[in-house]
């Protein structure tokens, strides 16, 4: 079967705009953290333009600000970034043609973009995942960049409470998928994971293992035709 | 090299090469039926454990409890009320800092 989707990029830029707001916010603390740590103006600009990733570019400003050295902050940084292989995993089937063109892409893969593109069928929106990945690199790299020249004058996101948009998000696209009684067991196993490694591994470590819940969906893998 | 130009360039390579790993591995072929169906719920898992790590998350591990939770149950019940996604979030937000005014 074909997928014909009447979908463009522009609604992806627009699902993504509410929470393009709280990006833009936290890519201006990220710069403001970035440069109050010793990473000067330029460098943060450019992580947040290749690696955009917010949990991952925190946790190398914070670490190098503090004086924790090089590997250890590579080594939290790519622990984070490790959930970016099962959710690449996850969306694989949206990205079609040559492989320079599906890695090019796929790096429009974050959490947020991510949740957004998913369908009602469980699969996932090429042009809504792009256009959502586009619109929120935009607004976390100029974010940077303005923190990272304005610094002080920018307020603090979380006395805004723009931290907690993010798991709002986040449950808000759970909720269609959980009806399907396995997919709210996948859902469960995932929290229960998580929950369980949080007090006991870094970051990073309980999202990975999260991933493991989804093999309650390969039970009744026979069930559904393709 | 100095130490942040280090950091951008190895965690960037890294975080490009982790996301591309995906869709570079499965598109050619599509993966048995099994398979298809583990990779289909690998979303609610995955999404399910961010609610929790993003909502209960502290800085350096284990567990904040917060102004965050509180937004996230506004959140939910404005999710229970019907409230499309923008309304969501916005409640979650105001809710997690006004108490943080109050606090």
């Amino acid at each position: 079967m074909h997928p014909t989707s009447r979908r463009t990029y522009l609604d992806g830029v627009r699902a993504a705009a509410p929470i393009g707001v709280a990006a833009f916010a936290f890519g201006l603390s990220f710069g403001v953290l970035a440069r109050s740590a010793g990473m000067g103006r330029v460098a943060p600009v450019v992580m947040s333009a290749t690696t955009f990733a917010g949990s991952a570019q925190f946790a190398v400003a914070s670490i190098l600000g503090a004086g924790g050295g090089l590997v250890t902050a590579i080594v939290a940084a790519v622990l984070l970034n490790l959930r970016y292989g099962p959710i690449g995993l996850s969306a694989a089937g949206a990205f079609e043609g040559p492989w320079w063109k599906r890695a090019l892409l796929a790096q429009f893969i974050v959490d947020e973009s991510w949740a957004i593109a998913q369908r009602d069928d469980g699969r996932f929106d090429r042009y809504l995942l792009v256009g959502a990945g586009m619109l929120l690199l935009v607004c976390w790299t100029t974010g940077t960049a303005i923190g990272a020249v304005a610094g002080d004058l920018v307020a603090d996101p979380e006395s805004l409470g723009l931290d907690a948009a993010f798991p709002a998000l986040f449950l808000t696209l759970l909720w269609p998928q959980v009806r399907e009684r396995s997919r709210l067991l996948a859902a469960l196993g995932g929290a229960a994971i998580a929950l369980v490694l949080m007090p006991f591994t870094g970051p990073g470590i309980p999202i990975v293992a999260a991933s493991l819940a989804c093999l309650v969906g390969a039970r009744n893998g026979a069930r559904r035709p393709s | 090299m100095s130490a942040v130009w280090i950091s951008v360039i190895v965690v960037g390579l890294a975080t490009v090469a982790i996301k591309a790993a995906g869709p570079l591995l499965l598109a050619r072929h599509a993966p048995p039926p099994r398979a298809q169906a583990a990779l289909e719920h690998l979303a609610p898992a995955l999404l399910a454990a961010l609610v929790v790590t993003q909502a209960l998350g502290g800085d350096n591990g284990g567990f904040t409890v917060d102004a965050r939770l509180a937004g996230l149950g506004a959140g939910a019940a404005a999710l229970l009320l019907r409230a499309p996604l923008l309304v969501v979030i916005t409640v979650a937000a105001v809710t997690a800092a006004l108490v943080r005014l109050v606090a």
